[in-house]
């Protein structure tokens, strides 16, 4: 056990981190007043926040080991424990998560009227059960988390959603579901094989046999796959998407989703190295698809919220691309890339709540001259919409560049065709602001007319703020987030043990499959 | 450390005017902007005259990105080139920023104007005196950025919200083979800094890489990767198509930005890289032959314009033109000598016509952009006038005023480039008669003849206030004689002090021709100039019936060009209308049908499939007793044949 590094600090930090969000929602459950409810919210949420921050002050950023690790017997008869820790991989996921989630109750005071309680419930839960996974180094309790992050969500969706909120809902329970059960089979068998321990760490010493890889890839893959979404799996994103209320959205956006790419980096790659270099091909097919794919289709949108949810796809395409370039670049680019997606989806969603309490519509049609009416959303607006086109200065060059760059190294055929993605998110971004921003305002929309709309408060700009701040920051000095990773990274990409060129690599798929039948 | 201050300044005025203008600052941006530009202008004489000394700053300010061996910094580096774009970028900011206090004065978006102003000079400060290619890359992203805020300044007209995207989005296409040119620098050099990549240009010699299974020269694919940028940036064939458009923007935009700053930025680019280009000849090539290209090319289309922006924009593209054919040939400082005097001949016909637009527009003229319905002017506005011809003069090459000395240089250096070079001389001869026609066309149909406005509008029609026509006098100063750092050493020896002072940085140009070959190159282009002056000066002076008569007889050609090649409908039809139509009628279809219908088909089949399965459970004890026995058959007959 020399590869931990135990908790050095005076308290249990991760294990209160992941549990003072439970605390709050079960407190929550004996409030009454709404205003209480959304205050009492709020404050768990910072104090979560708050909590969490020593880590990222008291990380060792030298090495690859699992730090502030907790480790309690739980279930002895299994090998099951209570086994918590972080590294430079998911700590920035943590930060991310927790600093969310404040964002997501402010942006919902005004937005939730029916069922306070309940909607602040599902969120605080929805938090423990995502800061879980991020710290589980334990199969069962991973599990536990991953699947009790779907109950919030499913009811987020289904209660405070849209108008085919129950659609939605299903589509995406069922969805991701399916994916899960696959990958409870993968681990069952890691479970037998492993020698009867669900230690996630001792389970990634071992050397599995490539034909099990080939197997247990594809049970992940399943998983994952539909969880980032990739290329053709994503359908349910849109949906949900659209239908989930802002903080649904937010969290689905920001954090939800990375959970995918997550699995990828935390199991797939560390534990099946064999079967990673085999799939490494169709997955970075899958992942060019997903950015040429996912951006055309938003050319072809007419909802605002379902546009960015499509850029979604296009976005985490690059991420994939980058985690499956397999040098340092790509996958330090790649985890960015997922901090970025974010931060800047996370704002593109909290940014539409704010316009649709306005104007109630999602139809870009039914937008233009906004520019005129709420400049000061617009100016924000604007510094979203170049952050995710790429532009230097802010977080989406820095990740977009990054991946490029690794996949470019990799192969220069990927990086060629990744970046073509650049041109086409200019298009569509640009395109839609000008449709939402420009030109003549409706005139019902005038702030004489009907429906004043009346320019983003000072609640809201709170609420955006820290993710304008971070988009710089991360644009400017990305160094700060990037030297948590580089330990971590360095010590993934030397366990792969990538011998022959990378060439190569993308052809062992074929003769594996022949082998294997 | 100081010099740091000559971009952050304007970035200051950028953060102050943005954030507090709306509320506080309104029409007082300029007490902000001004002064932080011109600060920036002393700062830059000062590193000037630290390089004319001899000093060479290059200090890194802090790490900017790191990832395994891929490491970046954020620091600048000011040479003999930097120093010299520094100066022309700061001085013509600084009159551009005055004037602008005039021209934008009462627009109800005042403050908006002087932050992104400021933004754009921050950002091409940045793009000039990065010292390593990302850092370039980041200036280079920026200048696009304001450039698009800037074309849509007045964002609610669709034309011009239009041609913001266009050019940012066209301009995306360029850069997207200069990030990747920037990348595979990266993977040859092991770095991205200007000096070492620099150093170590001469490794590239005879290398290849592997491209789609073609072995192609290393050289000569970074180098036309980077090209790809400068021909967005630069506005040249086949991605010229946003500059035209861009003149949406307020002309003070049009003079600073889409003239003398940051459609050079291609040209400073590629001058920059010249040791990479120089181990290039198709590359070296390219350059040369698209610049040759572009500059006749946009020249036969300013012939016909009537927009009097568009005329000079499409003049902007020619020019630039000249300045790639001179990179091309070799003749770096050239390109960055015709660079330094463009820059003013051309903001001054921009401010020019910004003078003429303003003063029209106060006369409620409705359509004070066409030169159609111009016309006398010069009895109104006699310093607009007089700047105009100035300008005139210098861009079609009269000697001894700026443009003269530049261009002869452009020319006598592309003559001594071989074949090659000969014919872009040509090209470049028949550009200079085209411009010299064009340019007077314009000051006749501008400012001769007889008012062809609206009624009631001529009297109304007043030269401009002096914050206008102030910053026109000093340009015009700078068109007369800012040549004369470069005089060729046929007239005075060693007077070609421009070229002398960047050979540190750019190397001297190859070649030399005899005495009277130089003689008569430059007689050719004091000929064409007079001669296109002369056609015109009869075609729109004398016989003014003449223009509509040539018009008729060649009517294609002219409709040809009046449409501008129709490049603008070619790509329209061939790219944006089938992304377009691909996005929704075939993408969004797939999406929508084959795999949604996959997914909500499987529900649905294991519904059919349940529907017709529960047939079977009649709740008949006879059919069971059947089927049972049925069963009980089979498994005998297996036991008794198979086994």
């Amino acid at each position: 056990m020399e590869d931990i590094i135990y908790n050095q600090l005076s308290y249990p930090i991760l294990t209160w981190s992941v549990f003072l969000p439970l605390i709050g929602a079960l407190v929550l459950l004996f409030m009454r007043n709404a205003h209480v409810v959304r205050w009492t919210a709020l404050l768990f949420t910072i104090a979560t926040f708050i909590v969490s921050l020593p880590l990222l002050n008291n990380f060792d950023k030298s090495t690859h080991k699992m730090q502030f690790v907790e480790i309690h017997e739980w279930i002895p008869t299994w090998d099951i424990k209570y086994f918590v820790g972080i590294d430079g991989i998911s700590i920035l996921f943590l930060f991310l998560t927790t600093l969310l989630s404040i964002l997501c109750v402010l942006v919902s005071w005004k937005a939730i009227e029916t069922k306070t309680k309940e909607f602040y419930m599902a969120i605080l839960t929805m938090e423990a059960g995502m800061l879980g996974v991020f710290v589980s180094l334990d199969f069962f309790l991973f599990y536990i988390f991953w699947e009790a992050m779907l109950i919030p969500m499913f009811i987020l969706i289904g209660v405070w959603g849209g108008q085919n909120r129950v659609y939605a809902s299903i589509k995406f329970f069922l969805y991701t579901l399916v994916g899960s059960v696959l990958m409870l089979v993968g681990i069952i068998v890691l479970y037998f094989y492993g020698g009867r321990t669900l230690d996630i760490l001792a389970l990634s010493e071992i050397q599995y046999p490539v034909k099990m890889q080939f197997w247990l890839f594809l049970a992940f893959f399943a998983a994952f796959a539909v969880k980032v979404p990739m290329f053709p799996v994503h359908t349910w994103l849109p949906d949900a998407h659209t239908e989930a209320p802002t903080a649904g959205s937010v969290i689905l956006a920001g954090v939800l989703i990375k959970m995918g790419a997550y699995g990828f980096l935390r199991f797939s790659i560390p534990m099946l190295p064999d079967a990673t270099l085999i799939f490494v091909k169709p997955i970075l097919i899958l992942s060019i698809i997903a950015i040429v794919y996912g951006a055309l289709v938003c050319f072809a949108q007419k909802d605002f919220k379902r546009l960015i949810a499509y850029s979604s796809v296009s976005h985490m395409g690059f991420v994939t691309l980058g985690l499956f370039a397999l040098n340092t670049q790509g996958v330090e680019g790649g985890i960015l890339q997922m901090l970025n997606h974010g931060i800047i989806t996370g704002a593109m969603f909290l940014m539409i709540g704010i316009i649709y309490e306005r104007t109630h519509t999602r139809v870009i049609a039914d937008y233009g001259g906004f520019a005129k009416l709420v400049p000061l959303y617009a100016g924000f607006f604007i510094i979203l919409t170049f952050a995710s086109i790429g532009l230097p200065g802010t977080n989406g060059f820095i990740g977009e560049f990054l991946i490029i760059f690794g996949a470019f190294k990799a192969r220069m055929i990927w990086g060629v065709l990744a970046a073509t993605g650049i041109i086409l998110g200019a298009g569509y971004m640009l395109w839609l602001y000008q449709r939402i921003f420009f030109q003549d305002a409706r005139t019902d929309y005038e702030a004489t007319g009907a429906h004043p709309v009346s320019d983003i408060n000072v609640r809201e700009v709170i609420t955006i703020l820290p993710l304008i701040v971070f988009i710089f920051w991360i644009g400017v000095h990305p160094d700060t987030f990037l030297s948590y990773m580089h330990s971590s990274v360095e010590n993934l990409i030397k366990n792969l043990n990538m011998t022959t060129s990378y060439a190569e690599y993308e052809n062992m798929l074929v003769k594996n499959i022949m082998e294997l039948f | 450390m100081k010099y740091a201050l000559i971009p952050l300044l304007p970035f200051i005025a950028f953060v102050l005017n943005i954030v507090f203008g709306r509320n506080y600052i309104k029409d007082r941006a300029h007490w902000i902007a001004v002064p932080a530009v011109f600060g920036s202008f002393v700062l830059a004489v000062s590193a000037f005259t630290d390089v004319l000394s001899g000093n060479v700053i290059n200090i890194n300010l802090y790490s900017w990105i790191t990832s395994g061996d891929f490491h970046v910094t954020v620091g600048f580096l000011i040479d003999q080139l930097s120093a010299i774009m520094l100066i022309v970028v700061t001085s013509i900011s600084t009159l551009i920023f005055i004037y602008s206090i005039g021209y934008m004065h009462g627009d109800g978006g005042y403050y908006r104007f002087f932050a992104y102003l400021s933004l754009f000079v921050f950002s091409m400060l940045v793009l000039v005196m990065a010292n390593n290619f990302l850092l370039m890359y980041f200036g280079w992203e920026a200048v696009g950025l304001c450039s698009y805020f800037l074309i849509g300044f007045w964002f609610h007209k669709k034309s011009a919200a239009d041609a913001g995207k266009k050019a940012f989005i066209v301009n995306r296409f360029g850069d997207f083979g200069f990030g990747l040119g920037v990348i595979l620098i990266f993977l040859t050099f092991g770095s991205l800094d200007y000096m070492q990549v620099f150093g170590q240009a001469g490794s590239l010699l005879g290398q290849t890489i592997d491209l789609f299974g073609y072995d192609v020269d290393l050289a000569t694919l970074i180098c036309l990767l980077l090209f790809c940028g400068a021909v967005g940036k630069s506005a040249q064939i086949p991605l010229h198509v946003w500059l035209p458009d861009a003149m949406e923007g307020p002309t003070p935009v049009s003079a600073l930005i889409h003239a003398a700053t940051m459609v050079t930025a291609g040209v400073f680019m590629v001058a920059r890289c010249n040791p990479l280009f120089n181990m290039s000849e198709i590359a070296m090539n390219t350059v040369a032959i698209v610049g040759g290209v572009t500059a006749i090319f946009a020249a036969t289309i300013a012939l016909v314009q009537n927009d009097i922006k568009r005329v000079i924009a499409y003049s902007t593209v020619s020019q630039l033109g000249y300045m790639f054919l001179a990179l091309g040939v070799g003749a770096y400082s050239a390109g960055i000598f015709h660079l330094y005097t463009h820059a003013y001949f051309k903001a001054l016909l921009f401010l020019g016509s910004g003078s003429v637009i303003h003063a029209l527009h106060h006369a409620k003229h409705d359509d004070e952009q066409n030169m159609q319905k111009m016309g006398g002017l010069r009895k109104h506005m006699p310093l607009t006038y007089r700047v105009f011809i100035i300008a005139t003069l210098s861009i079609t090459g009269i000697p001894f005023l700026a443009g003269f000395f530049s261009k002869d240089e452009i020319l006598w250096r592309a003559f001594l480039g071989g074949e090659l070079g000969r014919f872009l001389w040509l090209l470049g001869t028949i550009a200079a008669l085209l411009t010299a026609f064009y340019s007077w066309r314009l000051i006749y149909l501008t400012f001769h003849g007889s008012y062809r406005g609206g009624e009631g509008q001529e009297q109304h029609i007043h030269e401009s206030p002096k914050v206008i026509t102030v910053p026109l006098m000093f340009l015009a100063f700078g068109a007369i004689f800012a040549g004369y750092v470069g005089i060729p050493p046929l007239f005075v020896e060693h007077g070609d002090k421009i070229g002398e002072f960047l050979a540190p940085v750019l190397g001297h140009p190859e070649g030399h021709g005899t005495h009277v070959q130089e003689f008569f190159v430059m007689g050719a282009s004091i000929f064409v100039a007079l001669a296109g002056w002369i056609v015109a000066y009869t075609m729109y002076l004398k016989k003014t019936d003449l223009p509509q008569k040539i018009g008729s007889l060649f009517k294609p050609i002219h409709t040809l060009l009046f449409n501008k090649y129709y490049i603008d409908e070619l790509y329209s039809r061939s790219i944006v209308q089938p992304v377009l139509k691909a996005s929704d009628k075939i993408i969004l279809a797939f999406d929508t049908y084959v795999i949604e219908g996959i997914v909500n088909g499987l529900p649905n089949l294991i519904g059919l499939f349940s529907r017709k399965f529960r047939t079977v459970q009649t709740g008949f004890l006879a059919n069971y007793g059947l089927v049972m026995a049925f069963g009980v058959l089979c498994i005998i007959g297996y036991m008794i044949f198979v086994r």
